[in-house]
Parts: structure tokens; C-alpha cells; sequence
């Protein structure tokens, strides 16, 4: 603890989102600083790194107006801590932690600090228990249960957006419990941010919402899903509640990730990312979990376009690497007019497993995505032969794979804005597989 | 010696403190972090820091651990949880929580528990370094206690031990302890190297059939993500033919790791009847843990793996992923603004890769007896594309590659091996083995690959004109592939069909192949494969 308060204005540079303060004395690494302007304002800011007396401190809220001479720093003597309490759910924040909707801020409880701390490994439960999404392909195909980290690995231009949104409006658990939704945009354009407007006030306040525009500050980007993932944790892990956190976009944090690490002039890896993209992305996503003896969850649900179409980019590559599976949008079923144009093949939930069956959706729910899954994936290999040798060229049962392609995609996988429960889901499933039975014969 | 804290970037901290060597261990800032010299420049030192050390601030004291980083090697690690540093995890959880908190550092081994000591030394006998001098039942083996250095004994205790205690003193007064610290980056001694020879039976169809791997050899799976590497590392680690296995977490997935205590606390290990977890040791340093304790992570696992090798174990050792680890190695190095190589990796990934990988082989202990220490090393390449630095310095080194395709992980072929580009340079003596054991295992061999091999080429022509447009013989031979891939070579781990023994292994291929030259002579005489098919659906009922 230091005894008087330290204010510095022995700002040397500025660059981009980081601030060069000379002769401070004692700072501490990840120490928040408060940033007076020099018309007033105030803004934080963290400490990176210290040498000897000269401290580099990144920015939150951008720079903008600031100089070498009347800007000062003060030192807090505590690391970034997040406002926690009953009082967020409900509420929009932005970036920062500052309301975006008007209302005064809430009181907190208690505060913990942003970055958290690693679920000790031996603590953490397995994750068994099934959400809904109201979408067969996630429900019935790739189920996605409490403490997994799922994303949707989309292309620009399909809707990621309105399923992201329907996911807001739909996500429940089928067993009751405490359910909360925490929606995390990031570089959000002011016409989408309309666009979930009107999802979010029929919500009631049953979420907490962490708002980043287009034009806000890169540097809180990278700030706005840590404050997110920390209420997250203590709604789960103090307050027993199921939370669904979901993040739309995370090729935006990325991009602000390689923003920030140019400027500090890191050595930059594949595209020009961070070496440390993969470590910098695990530490958000494996805050998602369960823990042993505590009832609540945190479950991740985060939207990622893959720049040109290309899932071997480091984006959804790293996020792969490190999500327990994919959901995978394809530009191909869109054009056909499928909505939710999911392509189950290449995606994959890895802790359905678990998640599925007898006690969890239905007992004969694994037959039947295995069934679904093989016959699909048949008539899709056929698919390169009928190109080949036309449709009247193929054997009598290979049409009828054909057909239960065309079928499935139309039936199984379309669905329009209609939400399927898992028993709505199952039954179309067993549908499908009856009406080919009855044809096979 | 006190020291104090000079600068601090991220992770990497210089500390004013003289008399440090590279590789020793020191305690930074008043939460006392620990953290390893990398760097000498005069009186500065570079300091790696395994621990969170936000908060530390310029001028807090560092004091010296007057040594490298160490292991704790004694009875009790089976069934042990650890991290990076070897920390036990439960123990952590115990003390601090159900989150990690920095500047704890609990012992390794339960200090409490009473082993039953018998020995046949007695006093006046003399020992060697890495002889026995006494063992103790840990499990379902016998743990041996090495000595750490040569003399005679003069006094020996037997009965209930307990770790603190001395098992026996030597003449000079000096206690021998049921457990010592050995530094976690050097491989323990052993007398000389031995070829392997013995088959490590994995229980994978696959691998033992087509890609056998030997006790003492090392083997990567590469695979992009979600091709089934944790899956395969996981399989193998239940049903391997070995008495220790050491499996290492090392920046990989949290809720990987509960699945796997969860399933290893519950499973029985067939050979012994007895929990799978006590054949186990299990060192978690998940992503999201401190990227310097991910680096050291794979040296304290296989310091512990070598330590139970030295008692005349076969010890498999199994780390998920390597990938992860070069990353931290890559990390630890641009925060030294050390100069790039390929990748942004340093230029030291290769070698400080092969000194780690020669740490695996068949040995003859310092005390005359043979153990092994095997790996099984997942790969995880970006963009699953193998061309690069990691997986081409790991192909090196490695006597097996396992190669993990992705088309066929996408159409559910688990373990989703690729059978035309994965090898193992130990298939001749493994064969060998297994020829002398379960029979001509080395003719069906080369009948299944050639089989496959053909099917792909034919595939090229189906696809053209259609299974309608192949010749009899070629349909035959589709279908056969087709059996071989989908009943032989897949193998859901999530079923009772996830190991097999040799035997079964072989009686599965030699039914699949015989059926196949049947029915090909069946053609060749005159019928139709139609026919045929039929004939021998009625006949088999
Ligand atoms: N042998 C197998 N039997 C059945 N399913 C399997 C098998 N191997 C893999 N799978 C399936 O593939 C999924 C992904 O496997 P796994 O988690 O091992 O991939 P990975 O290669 O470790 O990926 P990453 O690099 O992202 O960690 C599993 O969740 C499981 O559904
Ligand atoms: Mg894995």
C-alpha cells in the first residue's frame, strides 16, 4: 500500500493506444490508472510494462486529445476489478463498464479483478447438461451443454446474425434452473445494434448486455468480453445461475488484438497476428466451465466470420483449436434459401456425448443423429458422382440417398424463424428416417 | 542474499541479485512467485515467472532458491494431479480454492501417509547411486527407493515409513529419505541405451496392425483440430500394455482434463483390476494457466516418468500437444526480444525439441535392470498443414507418425489415422513379434495395404463411370476396402469396441481377408459377384 496517492504528468509519448510515462515511481504491473486529460475528461488505463522508472500504460477509451504536457496520471495501487452485483442484470454497459441506456449506475456489491483466475483443473466438473437453442442442427446434431464453449464459424454475408439474435430470444433450459443470457458485441455497427435492440427489450431483464460499437475504442474491444466473462463467473459461481454468454464478433477482437500488439511492436505471427493470439484466446474461453459443488455454469457461444471464407485462417483456426467443436455455416445452403444454413457435416459438438440420451433429451435421441448424420453424409458423397454421371445413371438406392439429402436439408435443417423444441426436432428426425425406410424396402 | 525487481514485462522480469546461474530458481516479489533465470547480464538477471505476477511492482525483493528448478520424485505420485511446476493440484484446491491463485507451493507427495518399508540391505552393505536400497507398495508395483549417491550404510529402519523420516543413514551420518529432488531440465543417468525390441500394445487396430509402435520408441500424431488427437492420446493411456503412464495437459482444454479424471477415477485397468488412476500420473497446465509453467511442464512430467523407468518400468508418456509447448517456448522468447527463426519460433526449437524427445528409450538402469520410457506425442499443426516448424522437427526425431487426416475425421472414420502417409520405422521388429506370438501377421499386413492402396486408385475410375461400370473383381475389392476401413480399421472409443488385443486384431483381419480371396476365386472361376454375395449371405445365415 503506498500512502499519499502518486500523480505523475511526465507523459514522454503517446502511440496509438499506449501512453509512455517517465520518472513514476513504484508503479505495479497491471496496476489501473486514472487518466485526467488535459480538457478534463477522465479515462483508465493499465500498466503493461515497467523498466526501472518509465512505465507503459495502455489506454481504455482511445486517445484522442491527449499531449505530453497536461495530461497527468495517477496510480490506484489495485489492478482493474469489475463491478459485480444483483444490479447488472437487465442493464447495458458499453465498453467500460458505463451505461449505454441511460439509466444511473448500479451499486455494486463488490468488485474482482477483470483478468480472473484459472479454474484449478481438478475443480472443474465435466459438462453434461443439455441446452436448447431451438435450432435442430445445434440441438439434435451438435448439442451444446452447459460450460462448453461452441462457436459459429460463419462467411460474411450469411445471417450469423439472426440466429445469433433468434439464440437470444430462444436458449432455454429444458429442466428449469436459473437461466441468464449475457450478449457481448464487439465493433458493432450502429444499424445491427438496432437490430438487437428490439430482441433485447423483450428479454426482461433475464440478461446483461456489453455493448462495443464500430467507433468506440479498439482497446476496450479486449476489455468489454473480460467484464462480460467476469460478471459471468459471478452470476454462475456466487449466484447459481445457468449463464449463456453470447459474443458476436469474435474476428473483430481479433482484429483488434493485432491492432494493439503492432502497436506495442511485438513480433507479428501468421497475418500479421500476435504469437500470443492463441494463449490471449484460451484465457477468455476457458472461463467458460463448471465447477464441483456449485450449481451454476458458463457457456459460450461466440459468432466468428472467417475472413474469405477460409476456416484454415489463424482466426477460426486458433478458435478451433481451443472451443470443445464448431457449428459451421455454409455459403452454399444459404444460397439454396436454408435458414439456418448449418452445415452438419464439418461441424461438430465434442461433449454431446454426454449431453444426450435417457435423463438428458430422449433415449433415442443418439440413434437417430447417427442415422441422420451417416444417411446425409451418403447422399452428399453422391452428390460429386451425380455431377459426373447425371442422376439417371445411378443406381435405384443411390436416387434415394439423393433424395433424403435434398430432404434433409429442406426438413431437417431448414426451419424458417420457427423454433423447434428437442422433442419437435427429434420427431422430424424420425419422420425423415421412416418416410426413406418406407422407400428403401 | 536479498534482490530486488528492476523491470517488469508481462511474465519476464529482470531482478538486480548477484551469483545467479542460468536454470536456477528464484522467488520474486513479496508473494515470493516462482521463476527461473533465463538470462544473465552482469548483475541483472532475466527472470521467466511461472505464476501471475500481476500486482508485482519495481523494487520488491527476490530472493534465490540456491538451485534449478526440481522435481520430487518419491512414492506417492501415482495417481497425483499436477501442474506445470508440480503442483498438486487437489492439494492447491485444498488450500486456496476452486480458482489458482499465485505464490503457492505446496509439496508434491503426501507427507502423512505411511508406506510399508521392507528392505533386504543391512547394515554395512554398500550402495551405489541409483542402486535400491528398499521398496515400498505403491499401488499395484513395487516402488523401488534408489539412492541418491554411493556409501555404506549404517543404520536401516524397516515398518511404516513416512517421507520426512529417513529409511536408513549412511556411515557419515548423512539420512537416506524415501524421496529426493532431482532438476527437472536434466535427464536422469541410466547406464546405456538399448534398442527397442518389445511391442507397446495400444489396443488400436490401426496402430498395432498397420503402425505398431515399440516399448522405448516415440511416435506424433499430428492432426489439425477435432481430428481425434485428445481422444486417440486418452484411448491409449487406458488400455496400453505399459505399468506407468504419465499423461501431460500441456495447454490444452480444462473440461479435457475433468473428463479424463472423472473416466480414470472410475475406470478399472484390466491387467491389475485395480483403478486406472494409480497407474497414472496426470499433469494439467491447461491453456489458460501461466504459458512458462505450459514450457516446463513436459520436463517435471518426464523427469517423473524417467524416475519410475529407473525402477525397471515400461512408462508411456503422453503429451497433448507439443504444439502448445513450442508456442510457449515462442512466447518465452519474443518477450527476450531473442532474434526469430522460421515461424517466429526461436532457432533453438529444434534441438531443445530433440533433447527433450531422447529422453524416451529403453534403458539400463544404473542398478543393472532394463526399463523403458515410450512417448506418444500429439501435434497440433496451424491450418492443419504439416509443413511446418514444429511437426518437421518432431518427424525428425520420431520413430512412428500417425498422421490424422481431416476429410476423414469429417466423415467420422475415428481414429481418423491415414494409411497412406502415417509410417512406423518399428513395424519390422514389431512384426516380427507378433508373428512369433498370434501367426503371419506380416503377410496380412502387406494383403490389407495393397487392398486399400488399389481402392483408392479404383475410386478415381468409380467416380467416372459409376460402381455400375467396374468389373466384377473391382467391385469385390471396393467392397472388401469398404469392410476393412469401416469395421477394421474405425473404432469408436466411446464403445466396448475400443481396444482390441492382438489376437482379436488379427482373427478380425484374417476373417476379412479370407472371405475376400474366396469370393475372388469364386470369380475367377466363372460366377458372378452377385451371386456369390448372395450365396454367402444365405450361408452365414
Ligand atoms: N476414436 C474415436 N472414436 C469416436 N469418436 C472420436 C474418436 N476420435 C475422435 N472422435 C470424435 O472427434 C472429436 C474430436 O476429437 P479430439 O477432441 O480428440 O480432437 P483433437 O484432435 O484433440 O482436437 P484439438 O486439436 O482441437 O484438441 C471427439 O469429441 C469425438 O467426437
Ligand atoms: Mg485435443
Amino acid at each position: 500500500m503506498r500512502l499519499a496517492e502518486h500523480r505523475y504528468s511526465s507523459v514522454s509519448a503517446i502511440r496509438g493506444p499506449l501512453l509512455f510515462l517517465d520518472r513514476a515511481f513504484a508503479a505495479r504491473l497491471g496496476e489501473l490508472v486514472r487518466i485526467e486529460t488535459p480538457d478534463g475528461r477522465n479515462l483508465s488505463g493499465e500498466v503493461l510494462k515497467i523498466s526501472g522508472e518509465q512505465v507503459l500504460i495502455q489506454v481504455f477509451g482511445g486517445t484522442q486529445g491527449l499531449d505530453t504536457r497536461n495530461t497527468t496520471v495517477s496510480f490506484t495501487d489495485a489492478v482493474m476489478r469489475v463491478p459485480l452485483g444483483a444490479g447488472v442484470l437487465g442493464r447495458v454497459f458499453d465498453g467500460s463498464f458505463r451505461p449505454r441506456d441511460g439509466l444511473p449506475m448500479f451499486i455494486p456489491e463488490f468488485r474482482m479483478p477483470v483478468l480472473g483466475a484459472p479454474i484449478n483443473p481438478v475443480a472443474r466438473a465435466h459438462p453434461v447438461e443439455f441446452i436448447e437453442t431451438g435450432f435442430s442442427t445445434i440441438d439434435g446434431l451438435n448439442t451444446l451443454v452447459k460450460g462448453q464453449k461452441l462457436p459459429i464459424f460463419s462467411c460474411s454475408g450469411l445471417p450469423a446474425r439472426e440466429m445469433t439474435d433468434q439464440i437470444l430470444r430462444q436458449a432455454r433450459l429444458t429442466d428449469g434452473g436459473n437461466f441468464v443470457l449475457v450478449f457481448v458485441a464487439l465493433g458493432l455497427t450502429h444499424f445491427e445494434y438496432q437490430f438487437y435492440q428490439q430482441t433485447l427489450e423483450h428479454m426482461q431483464s433475464r440478461f446483461v448486455c456489453f455493448i462495443n460499437l464500430a467507433d468506440d475504442p479498439v482497446v476496450e474491444r479486449l476489455l468489454a468480453p473480460r467484464l462480460a466473462l467476469t460478471v459471468a463467473e459471478d452470476m454462475a459461481f456466487r449466484q447459481e445461475m445457468d449463464v449463456l454468454v453470447i459474443i458476436t464478433d469474435m474476428t473483430n477482437y481479433c482484429d483488434a488484438l493485432r491492432e494493439i500488439s503492432t502497436a506495442r511492436e511485438e513480433l507479428p505471427g501468421r497475418r500479421g497476428y500476435p504469437g500470443h493470439m492463441y494463449s490471449d484466446l484460451a484465457s477468455l474461453y476457458e472461463r467458460a466451465g463448471r465447477i464441483h459443488n456449485r450449481k451454476g455454469s458458463v457457456t459460450l457461444l461466440p459468432t466468428v466470420t472467417m475472413p474469405e471464407d477460409d476456416i484454415t485462417h489463424p482466426i477460426p483456426d486458433l478458435t478451433g483449436y481451443i472451443t470443445e467443436g464448431q457449428i459451421v455455416l455454409s455459403r452454399e445452403l444459404h444460397q439454396k434459401g436454408i435458414y439456418p444454413p448449418v452445415d452438419v457435416l464439418p461441424s461438430l459438438s465434442r461433449l454431446m456425448q454426454h449431453g444426450i440420451g435417457k435423463g438428458q433429451t430422449r433415449k433415442d435421441h443418439r440413434d437417430l443423429a447417427n442415422h441422420l448424420y451417416r444417411t446425409y453424409a451418403k447422399g452428399c458423397d453422391l452428390r460429386r458422382l451425380e455431377a459426373v454421371v447425371g442422376r439417371d445413371g445411378m443406381l435405384a438406392e443411390d436416387r434415394l440417398l439423393l433424395d433424403f439429402a435434398d430432404r434433409f436439408e429442406t426438413d431437417f435443417v431448414h426451419q424458417g424463424k420457427l423454433r423447434r423444441t428437442i422433442d419437435d426436432t427429434l420427431d422430424t428426425a424420425q419422420r425423415l428416417l421412416d418416410e426413406f425406410r418406407e422407400v428403401t424396402r | 542474499m536479498n534482490g530486488m525487481v528492476t523491470r517488469i514485462s508481462g511474465a519476464t522480469v529482470c531482478v538486480d541479485l548477484p551469483d545467479l546461474k542460468i536454470g536456477d530458481r528464484v522467488f520474486v516479489g513479496v508473494s515470493r512467485l516462482t521463476g527461473e533465470v533465463v538470462r544473465l547480464e552482469g548483475r541483472i538477471a532475466t527472470v521467466q515467472v511461472f505464476e501471475d505476477n500481476r500486482g508485482l511492482g519495481i523494487g520488491e525483493p527476490v530472493t534465490t532458491a540456491q538451485g534449478p528448478l526440481t522435481v520430487r520424485l518419491g512414492p506417492g505420485l501415482l495417481g497425483g494431479v499436477f501442474d506445470g511446476l508440480q503442483r498438486p493440484l487437489y492439494k492447491l484446491q485444498e488450500d486456496s480454492g476452486d480458482f489458482i491463485s499465485s505464490g503457492q507451493d505446496p509439496f508434491p507427495l503426501d507427507c502423512s501417509r505411511s508406506w510399508d518399508f521392507s528392505t533386504e540391505c543391512t547394515v554395512g552393505a554398500t550402495l551405489k547411486t541409483g542402486e535400491p536400497f528398499g521398496k515400498v507398495r505403491e499401488g499395484h508395483i513395487d516402488h523401488l527407493l534408489l539412492s541418491t549417491r554411493d556409501g555404506t550404510l549404517a543404520q536401516v529402519n524397516t515398518g511404516k515409513l513416512q517421507l520426512e523420516n529417513p529409511a536408513a543413514h549412511f556411515e557419515d551420518g548423512q539420512p537416506l529419505l524415501g524421496w529426493h529432488s532431482w532438476p527437472v531440465r536434466k535427464a536422469r543417468p541410466v547406464r546405456r541405451k538399448l534398442p527397442p525390441v518389445t511391442p507397446l500394445v495400444t489396443g488400436q487396430r490401426c496402430l498395432d496392425f498397420l503402425f505398431p509402435m515399440l516399448k522405448g520408441g516415440v511416435s506424433i500424431v499430428p492432426g489439425g483440430f477435432g481430428t481425434g488427437k485428445t481422444v486417440l492420446e486418452q484411448t491409449i493411456a487406458k488400455f496400453a500394455d505399459v505399468d506407468v503412464v504419465v499423461y501431460v495437459g500441456c495447454g490444452e482444454r480444462g473440461n479435457e482434463m475433468a473428463g479424463l479424471l472423472d473416466e480414470f477415477s472410475e475406470l478399472q485397468d484390466p491387467r491389475s483390476d485395480r483403478p486406472l488412476m494409480e497407474r497414472t500420473i496426470i499433469v494439467a497446465n491447461t491453456s489458460n494457466m501461466p504459458v512458462a509453467a505450459r514450457e516446463s511442464s513436459i520436463f517435471t512430467a518426464v523427469t517423473m516418468a524417467e524416475y519410475y523407468r529407473d525402477m525397471g518400468l515400461n512408462v508411456l508418456f503422453l503429451a497433448d500437444s507439443l504444439s502448445r509447448w513450442a508456442e510457449a517456448l515462442r512466447e518465452i522468447s519474443a518477450a527476450l526480444e531473442e532474434m526469430p527463426g522460421e515461424d517466429g519460433y526461436p532457432t533453438y526449437l529444434g534441438s531443445r525439441l530433440s533433447g527433450f524427445i531422447e529422453r524416451a528409450g529403453v534403458v539400463e538402469t544404473l542398478s543393472g535392470t532394463s526399463g523403458s520410457l515410450s512417448m506418444i506425442l500429439a501435434v497440433s499443426p496451424p491450418g492443419a498443414d504439416f509443413a511446418e516448424p514444429v511437426t518437421q522437427a518432431c518427424l525428425r526425431v520420431a520413430g512412428a507418425l500417425y498422421m490424422l487426416d481431416t476429410q476423414l475425421a469429417h466423415r467420422r472414420h475415428f481414429p481418423a489415422i491415414n494409411w497412406t502417409h502415417s509410417y512406423s520405422l518399428y513395424s519390422d521388429t514389431a512384426m516380427a513379434h507378433f508373428t512369433e506370438q498370434h501367426g503371419e501377421w506380416a503377410r496380412l499386413q502387406s494383403r490389407c495395404r495393397d487392398i486399400l492402396q488399389r481402392e483408392e486408385a479404383l475410386r478415381e475410375v468409380a467416380e467416372v463411370v459409376g460402381m455400375e461400370g467396374l468389373q466384377d473383381a473391382d467391385r469385390l475389392l471396393m467392397r472388401t476396402a469398404e469392410k476393412i476401413r469401416l469395421d477394421f480399421l474405425c473404432q469408436n472409443s466411446f464403445t466396448d469396441d475400443a481396444y482390441a488385443t492382438p489376437k482379436n486384431t488379427l482373427e478380425q483381419i484374417t476373417t476379412l481377408i479370407a472371405e475376400h480371396e474366396r469370393i475372388n476365386t469364386g470369380l475367377k472361376e466363372g460366377a458372378l459377384l452377385d451371386d456369390l454375395l448372395m450365396e454367402d449371405a444365405n450361408a452365414s445365415g
